[in-house]
C-alpha cells in the first residue's frame, strides 16, 4: 500500500528525478490522483519540468519552480507546494535536491509531513557514484542528508546504474551493496529501479523491481 | 584495474585533477561548474589538500599564482563571466611563465548572460582574454572520459611548457553525466628549479615576475616565449579525424558541438553523402596542418559552433580561404539539433562548394 507522501532524496546525482518521475506514474497508472513536487533547490538543469509534458499527458498535476530548466539559477519554490501537503485527496510525490544542501528545503515541509504521518522517504543510492561508492560513505550521506531535512529515511531505493552503458551484470552485483546498506541501516531496500530494457531479463532475480521508461538525457 | 563509475564532468575534472597530484584548488561557486568546487570541499579536507572558496574570481586565481610559484600544482574553474574576472590573474601568469589549470564550464554570454551552455568563450581562450602577448594551452573535451584525461594532459603540458593550460568545456559538458574510468590516466611531473622553495643559504635565490624595467629585457621574454609557442604549436597539436578519406565535405567542431555533428555526419553518410569531420581536441595550439590537408580533397567546410562564429576564423586561416567555410550556429544557452547540422551538410554537398 502506497504512503500518501513519498519523498524521494540521496546524493547528488543518484537519480531522483528520474525515480519520482517514474514513481509517480506508476502511481498514475494504478488510476490514483497524483500530483509530483520539484522541490530541487541546488541543481538548476535536468528537473521534474524537463517531463512536464508526459507528465501532465499521464494526468498527474506539476507543482515547480518557474525558473526551473530557464536560464538563470534561482533556488526558488513555487508557493502551491503547500497545496500537496493540505490535500489529502491526492497522493504527492516530492523530488528532493541533492546531498544535505538540497534537503534543507523539505526540512520546510517536514513538520506538516511528520503530522499527517503518511510518508515513505526513501533514500536513492547509486552504487557507480564515486563519494557513494561504499556502504560507509552512503550512510554517512544519508546523515547529513536527515539532519537537514528534520526526518527520518524509512527505505531504500536501489538505483545503482552506469548510466546507458549500464548492464545487467552491474545491476545484479550492486545488489550486495544495496543489501549492506540496508542492513547498517535497518531499513528495508524497498525499490530497485532499473531502465525499461534490462527489466525482462532481470525480472524473478530481483524483487520490487520499478522500471524507468521516461529517461531525460541530452542527445 | 579500471573500473568504471558514473560521474558528472564538473565531478570528473576534480578527481582527475586530484588524481594529477593537484592538493590546492581556489575558486567561486557559479552555475555551470559548481560542482568541481563542491567536489573539491569534499574531497580535499580528506586527503589533506586545501579547497579554498575565495571572496571572489579575482582573489581565487590570485591564490593559484602564489601556489604556482612555490611549484605545486594548482587550479581554479569558473564559467565565463568568471573567467573574465580572472583574465587579470591568467595574463600575470603567463608573464611569469607560471604553470597553473584554469577551467571555464562556459555559459551564455556577453554579460551575465545565462546558465545554459554555450562556446561563446572561444576568442576569449584562444586570443588572448586578458593583456599583452600570449597564449594559454586551451583543451576542448568531447565527453566525461575526456574531462577526465585532459584535466591530466592539462597538468602535464602546463607545467613542462610553463603556462596556463585552459580547459574549455560548457555547461553541458559539466553537467552531463557519463561512465567514466579515472585509472588510466598517467601524469608526468616535471623539475621545477625554478620554483620558490627556499634557498636554504644553499642556491642563488629564485625570481617569480612579470614586471621588466627595461623594456630590451621584456622584448627578449616576448621573443622567448613565442619561440616556445612555435614549438607547442609544431608538437603538442590534438584533434580527431572522422571518415576524412573520402569525404567531399569537412565538417569542424569541437566539444559539445562536435558530439551533436557526428551523429549528423553519420546520418549524411547512411544518405550516401561524403562528410567527414576533423575536431580539434586543442583550440590552441589549433589543428592547423590537417584542416589544410583536407583543404585539397574536400569542397567546403562547415563549421558548427555554439557562438556567433568565432573558431570558423582559425578555420579561414587555417585553410588560407582556399574553400568556401559556412557557419552552422546556435547561440544563447542553445544548441544545434543533428537535423539542422544534417541540412546544413546535405545543402554544402548539394552546392558542391561552388559558391
Amino acid at each position: 500500500m502506497s504512503k500518501r507522501v513519498t519523498l524521494f532524496a540521496g546524493h547528488y546525482g543518484s537519480g531522483k528525478t528520474n525515480i519520482a518521475v517514474n514513481y509517480a506514474i506508476k502511481l498514475s497508472e494504478e488510476g490514483k490522483k497524483v500530483t509530483i513536487a520539484d522541490l530541487d533547490i541546488v541543481n538548476p538543469y535536468f528537473r521534474t519540468k524537463d517531463s512536464e509534458d508526459e507528465l501532465r499527458q499521464a494526468g498527474i498535476k506539476v507543482l515547480s519552480s518557474e525558473f526551473a530548466s530557464s536560464n538563470v539559477d534561482l533556488p526558488a519554490l513555487p508557493q502551491d507546494i503547500y497545496s500537496i501537503i493540505d490535500d489529502k485527496t491526492t497522493f504527492a510525490v516530492m523530488d528532493i535536491g541533492g546531498d544535505d544542501r538540497g534537503a534543507y528545503a523539505l526540512g520546510r515541509y517536514a513538520p506538516s509531513i511528520l503530522e499527517e504521518n503518511d510518508y515513505e522517504l526513501f533514500m536513492v543510492i547509486n552504487k557507480f557514484r564515486p563519494l557513494t561508492s561504499d556502504v560507509e560513505s552512503t550512510v554517512e550521506v544519508m546523515r547529513e542528508i536527515e539532519q537537514a531535512c528534520s526526518m527520518k529515511f524509512t527505505a531504500i531505493v536501489n538505483n545503482s546504474n552506469l548510466g546507458e552503458e549500464t548492464t545487467e551484470e552491474d545491476v545484479l552485483g550492486s545488489m550486495q551493496y544495496a543489501d549492506a546498506v540496508a542492513k547498517a541501516t535497518g531499513l528495508p531496500l524497498k525499490i530497485t529501479s532499473v531502465k525499461e530494457n534490462l527489466l525482462k531479463n532481470l525480472d524473478g532475480k530481483i524483487d520490487n523491481l520499478l522500471p524507468l521508461r521516461l529517461q531525460k538525457k541530452i542527445n | 584495474m579500471s573500473e568504471k563509475v558514473l560521474m558528472k564532468g564538473n565531478e570528473a575534472i576534480a578527481e582527475a585533477a586530484i588524481r594529477a597530484g593537484c592538493m590546492h584548488y581556489f575558486g567561486y561557486p557559479i552555475t555551470p561548474q559548481t560542482e568541481v568546487a563542491a567536489y573539491m570541499s569534499k574531497r580535499m579536507p580528506k586527503i589533506g589538500g586545501t579547497f579554498l572558496q575565495a571572496e571572489s574570481e579575482i582573489a581565487a586565481i590570485n591564490m593559484v599564482i602564489g601556489v604556482s610559484s612555490t611549484g605545486k600544482r594548482v587550479m581554479t574553474s569558473s564559467s565565463s563571466p568568471g573567467v573574465s574576472l580572472k583574465s587579470e590573474g591568467i595574463s600575470y601568469l603567463a608573464g611569469c611563465d607560471l604553470p597553473a589549470l584554469v577551467v571555464n564550464v562556459q555559459r551564455g554570454g556577453p554579460g551575465l548572460g545565462g546558465i545554459q551552455p554555450s562556446q561563446s568563450d572561444y576568442y576569449q581562450s584562444t586570443k588572448g582574454g586578458g593583456h599583452g602577448d600570449y597564449h594559454n594551452i586551451v583543451l576542448a573535451p568531447a565527453s566525461v572520459q575526456e574531462m577526465a584525461s585532459l584535466t591530466v594532459k592539462g597538468f602535464d603540458l602546463a607545467d613542462k611548457y610553463r603556462m596556463v593550460a585552459m580547459i574549455l568545456a560548457d555547461g553541458t559538458m559539466g553537467q552531463m553525466m557519463e561512465p567514466v574510468s579515472l585509472d588510466v590516466e598517467k601524469t608526468e611531473p616535471v623539475e621545477k628549479p625554478w620554483a620558490l622553495t627556499g634557498t636554504k643559504c644553499e642556491r642563488e635565490h629564485n625570481i617569480v615576475n612579470s614586471l621588466f624595467l627595461k623594456p630590451e629585457e621584456l622584448e627578449i621574454e616576448n621573443f622567448k616565449r613565442y619561440e616556445k609557442y612555435k614549438y607547442i604549436e609544431e608538437n603538442e597539436t590534438m584533434y580527431e579525424e572522422y571518415l576524412m578519406d573520402d569525404a567531399e565535405v569537412c565538417v569542424v567542431a569541437f566539444g559539445i558541438t562536435a558530439r551533436v555533428a557526428k551523429n549528423a555526419v553519420n546520418e549524411a553518410r547512411a544518405k550516401g553523402v561524403k562528410v567527414g569531420m576533423i575536431r580539434p581536441i586543442t583550440l590552441w595550439p589549433f589543428p592547423k596542418k590537417p584542416l589544410m590537408a583536407a583543404a585539397e580533397k574536400v569542397n567546403s567546410f562547415i563549421c558548427v559552433e555554439m557562438n556567433m562564429g568565432q573558431m570558423i576564423d582559425d578555420v579561414r586561416l587555417a585553410i588560407e580561404c582556399k574553400k568556401p567555410v559556412e557557419l552552422c550556429n546556435r547561440v544563447g544557452g542553445m544548441i544545434p539539433t543533428p537535423e539542422e547540422v544534417l541540412a546544413k551538410i546535405e545543402s554544402a554537398a548539394k552546392n558542391g562548394g561552388a559558391q
